[in-house]
């Protein structure tokens, strides 16, 4: 029988949640690396043991540790995240040149097929990768360095690349995010990037619809069509059918198109959930109501989730990296999880119909990673 | 404490958060003393404790630039001497061991 286990990121450690695949009750362990921000926590899909966990603090910088034992036990590996050469500047919030300073890694993305790689997407904006399970990291600096990096300007969280997709047909396929450069991808693992934001309208930027300048909050890909891309932009939900050539807006009868999560159903390619926020100046749901939206085909046509989320008073935030699918079927659907700033980590075992707090008191989420296990 | 031949022991004080990454959180008064060669220095200093816990590589200082951290103070003999040069000699009663150097978190955060 299959199990599952969410991998919690917060601000002050991270977080192991585990149940058999009723996922009815759930055994909390943690916190984890305690007392530290947690960005991401993210196990190997070759070996679901191996876990990467990126660790950051104000005071004493990054850390990156690794659990062989499924988060047990973690280890220190690397940290040394050194950019390639000189560095050189982006933009700044007024415009002026910066320098690019390594502060934090947000994203870690381990390979497909070997548990030893693993990508770590980093602040100031840049992509690095490791083949000797995280004790050395190399920067692929094909892309802050394909031409466009200069113009880079940070969003309001910094300048942090945040989503790293793996196609899984094609290993040469990486796709990433950065806030607020836009969307890149490479199709020669890594070594040369095009910026793919044609059809992206950012009416804050000076010109909308610029090649670079869009803040991508996250992008979602379901494995059986890796040339479909789902984001969630500043303002507007966006759909992609080629593999980001193109880009067409599906908000349809969302109540806000802001937000920061999306994803996409483990069985269903073309049912889609997002978390819609008030506006990029006021970080809650609407009307206090927290609600998922799914949509079933594919973005325009969304329905609200409620049935066990609050539907007054909720003021949480729900962050980029803090929703996650696991691939049990049940009746063709699978589960559902996503958490909040307010600490709490919501599960539905139906595919969004209905939701329950695995936890509700735990510091401010940051990331909600799943594992399946056999 | 007493120098021993080339090199002297110098007693370390760091925070809660960097000796649980050593592996050394319940060391006693929350120190520890490592060799260094005269005249200590905080460069000379970091260096041991690095060469000794490279987990703590890059957590006190830069890993290129081996700048202190914005966040973090050293104090000896009760006198911050965070601004000071890294490499200057660090005050007598730190070589000699009677003081330790301190490593302090800045009180801040949430």
């Amino acid at each position: 029988m299959s199990r599952v286990r969410v991998l919690v990121g917060t601000r002050k450690g991270a977080f192991i949640l585990s149940s058999d695949a009723k996922r009815e009750h759930w055994q909390v362990t943690g916190p984890h690396l305690a007392g530290w921000e947690i960005y991401h926590v993210k196990g190997s899909p070759v070996n679901p043991d191996r876990i990467y966990a990126s660790q950051s603090s104000g005071w004493f910088g990054q850390v990156l540790q690794r659990s062989d034992d499924g988060g047990q036990s973690w280890q220190p590996v690397g940290n040394k995240f050194l950019y390639d050469g000189i560095p050189g500047t982006h933009q700044w919030y007024d415009g002026t040149p910066h320098p690019w300073e390594f502060k934090r890694v947000w994203h870690l993305e381990p390979s497909l097929s070997d548990p030893e790689v693993v990508y770590a997407g980093a602040e100031d904006a840049a992509l690095f990768r490791s083949a000797d399970g995280g004790q050395s990291w190399n920067e692929l600096s094909g892309l802050r360095g394909h031409g466009t990096g200069p113009q880079w300007t940070p969003g309001a969280g910094g300048m942090c690349l945040h989503t790293v997709i793996l196609d899984p047909t094609n290993p040469d396929r990486i796709y990433v995010a950065i806030s607020a450069a836009g969307a890149f991808r490479s199709d020669d693992a890594g070594q040369t990037w095009l910026p793919i934001n044609q059809g992206l309208r950012s009416a804050h930027i000076p010109d909308p619809t610029a090649e670079i300048g869009h803040c991508v909050h996250h992008i979602a890909m379901h494995p059986s069509r890796p040339d479909v891309l789902f984001m969630q932009k500043h303002w507007d939900v966006m759909r992609s059918d080629n593999a980001g050539g193109l880009w067409h807006e599906v908000s349809g009868n969302l109540p806000t198109d802001f937000g920061f999560v999306i994803d996409v159903h483990s069985h269903q390619p073309d049912t889609i959930y997002v978390v819609p926020i008030k506006s990029d100046s006021e970080h809650y749901p609407l009307d206090g109501q927290l609600r998922v939206y799914r949509s079933r085909t594919g973005g325009n046509d969304w329905e609200a989730l409620t049935h066990g989320l609050p539907q007054e008073n909720c003021f949480v935030n729900v962050l980029r990296d803090a929703m996650a699918v696991d691939s049990i079927d049940q009746k063709g659907e699978c589960g559902v999880y996503f958490g909040t700033t307010g600490g709490q980590v919501y599960a539905s075992a139906d595919g969004g119909d209905s939701w329950n707090a695995i936890v509700r008191d735990l510091p401010a989420v940051l990331s909600v990673e799943v594992q399946t296990l056999a | 404490m007493t120098n021993l031949g080339p090199s002297q022991t110098i007693r370390v004080q760091l925070p809660y958060h960097l000796r649980t990454l050593a592996g050394i959180k319940d060391a006693p008064g929350g120190e520890l003393t490592i060799e260094v060669t005269p005249p200590p220095t905080v460069n000379s200093v970091m260096d041991a404790v690095e060469a000794r816990y490279p987990t703590l590589s890059g957590t006190m200082r830069d890993h290129v630039t081996r700048k202190r951290r914005p966040f973090l103070r050293f104090f000896a003999c009760g006198e911050d001497i965070s601004h000071d040069p890294q490499d200057a000699p660090l005050p007598a009663a730190i070589a000699s061991g009677a003081e330790p150097l301190l490593l302090i978190g800045a009180i801040s955060g949430g």
